[in-house]
């Protein structure tokens, strides 16, 4: 062992906002670092994950294309819907993280990484990104699947970067969601009943399976407030070409995960208690 | 010429903390000296695991009631956790992860540059004798390897005060034996500070320097384990001076909770 103790180091204790900046780049780097190895030592989940995005595009997608049940303009229903199963299935996956965080929680991991000299703010923001790992996992297999079944998917690098940015944003958001929900449920069984509460409403709120053209009122307006609907709008611009608010997306899924990250921060607090 | 006082590794005075209506820690008070072994002995529910998160900041404390070398605990919170490092009560090694994955991950958290990390992450696992199973993942080690791989993980950023909640809880005595050599032996090359909670008098006879008893939220003695035994009887042992003080009160702590019971037997059952 290091004969050299550590010692206490002017401006440990203050951190400004660059070094918090800074602090949260290398978190996030360190937290997905730590996904990528569980993914690399067990591939199961990344099997069992995409069967429940496949069937939506293979059984669901294919059929209603067949149907024309849902009329979508010049644009085959699948290519339509293809970009709506990339953002539910990141969103499944990230709505259900703060079971992870309880479990880290019961097992002392949360209470060792939170004596670390890592403010609760840059521990969320990388456990929060690093969700998104899976998520983005999942988008590639949807992509592929995608394409094999005829979608006109872009092949545009600057615009598959887009989808990456915004797949992590949406991630984000819904992961700190969790986080806040697992900080006031405080149990797995609490935490599962509300997920499993609030999903679907998430999901078919959305613009995922069909055009806000066709919504009654009130759901438009439920899609107005839901970050998922900005995700699918941003994902369908860049996939597919369809017109979107690419600004308004970016910068309503931005400042909805900053929000989430200071309240998932501040919830954190309890689950260590 | 000044005089420059060196502070004690942790002062805590008139510490007080109380989850919903019940007290756990009730107006403690005690100093711990740089390179000390230092024993918090005591029941489930004595307070001293609370006490010991609210060293480590998961815990509120009120500002000035806790030091660390010199640093409260309220006020530098980041500061503080730099010089610490932490082996919580429940086994806390990521089982997904490899031995060497587990302490690299405490590397980067403690941000060791790049350059070390690798060699800090190795001698840490040399330190603990796990280097030759370190590729392997968490899952596949016994209770007695997971315990001295958080060892690994707590010593990773050279901490000078290390913090130790029931260490050796359900461990066989082999293992109890080996994960406390490593911790002497480390601390013997250091000259970094140990704190620990314990409710295994022989072994806060055995290996600490001082020893504070608790019950009921309070510290009930104090001194080294010689001094406290001499104070009941000169064959006495831990236990006849823990029964001396607390009246032999059989009747279960009231800030046991639980959670806390739960804990500490999953534990126990995860090291079988």
């Amino acid at each position: 062992m290091s004969e050299q103790l550590a010692v206490p180091l002017t401006g440990w204790g203050k951190p400004t906002p660059l070094s918090l900046f800074r602090l949260a780049i290398s978190r996030i780097a360190t937290m997905s670092l730590v996904e990528v190895q569980k993914l690399r030592h067990d591939r199961t989940e990344l099997f069992t994950r995409a069967i429940q995005p496949a069937l939506w595009l293979i059984i669901f997608g294919e059929t209603f294309t067949r149907l024309r049940a849902i009329p979508t303009g010049h644009i085959p229903y699948i290519d339509y819907l293809a970009p709506g199963i990339i953002a539910q299935s990141a969103l499944f996956i990230a709505i259900f993280y703060g079971i992870q965080v309880i479990w880290e929680r019961d097992a002392g991991v949360l209470a060792k990484l939170m004596v670390t000299p890592t403010p609760r703010i840059a521990l969320v923001t990388g456990k929060a990104f690093a969700a998104s790992i899976r998520a983005l996992i999942q988008a590639l297999v949807v992509l592929i699947l995608a394409a094999l079944l005829g979608v006109a998917l872009t092949d545009n690098p600057l615009k598959l970067l887009g989808m990456v940015a915004l797949v992590s944003l949406g991630s984000c958001f819904f992961c700190c969601l969790s986080i806040t929900i697992a900080g006031l449920a405080l149990t797995h069984d609490r935490l599962m009943g509300i997920g499993q509460a609030i999903t679907m409403p998430l999901f078919f709120g959305s613009s995922a399976l069909y055009p806000i053209n066709l919504m009654p009122d009130w759901l438009r307006f439920f899609n107005l407030i839901n970050p998922l609907g900005y995700e699918v709008d941003g994902l369908r611009g860049l996939l597919i070409g369809t017109p979107a608010q690419l600004g308004l997306d970016f910068g309503v899924l931005a400042l909805a995960s900053i929000f989430m990250i200071s309240i998932a921060s501040a919830l954190l607090v309890r689950l260590a208690r | 010429m000044t005089t420059r006082t060196v502070p004690p590794a942790v002062r805590v005075t008139g510490v007080r903390h109380r989850f919903g209506d019940t007290v756990a820690v009730d107006g403690v008070d005690f100093d711990v000296a740089a390179g000390m072994v230092f024993g918090l002995l005591g029941p489930n529910g004595a307070g001293k695991t609370t006490t010991l998160r609210m060293i480590t900041t998961l815990l509120p404390a009120p500002p000035g009631t806790i030091e660390v070398f010199g640093l409260d605990v309220a006020r530098h919170k980041l500061a503080v956790r730099r010089l610490i490092g932490y082996v919580p009560q429940r086994l806390s090694a990521d089982g997904a992860l490899t031995g060497w994955e587990n302490v690299a991950l405490f590397a980067r958290l403690y941000d060791v540059p790049r350059a070390r990390r690798r060699q800090v992450v190795d001698t840490a696992l040399e330190s603990v004798g796990l280097v030759d199973v370190a590729g392997r993942t968490a899952s596949t080690y016994s209770g007695g390897m997971i315990r001295r791989l958080e060892l690994a993980q707590a010593l990773v950023n050279a901490p000078r005060l290390l913090m130790l909640d029931e260490p050796t809880i359900g461990l066989d005595p082999i293992a109890r034996t080996s994960v406390w050599e490593r911790i002497l032996e480390v601390r013997a090359n250091t000259g970094m500070t140990v704190l620990v909670t314990t409710h295994y008098m022989d072994e806060a006879d055995q290996y600490c320097d001082r020893i504070a008893l608790m019950h009921h939220g309070r510290i009930r003695a104090m001194g080294t384990p010689a001094e406290l035994k001499a104070s009941v009887d000169p064959d006495a042992t831990l236990d006849d001076v823990f029964r001396a003080v607390t009246g032999d009160e059989l009747r279960s702590s009231p800030g046991e909770r639980m959670r806390d019971v739960r804990a500490t037997r999953r534990t126990a059952h995860r090291l079988g």
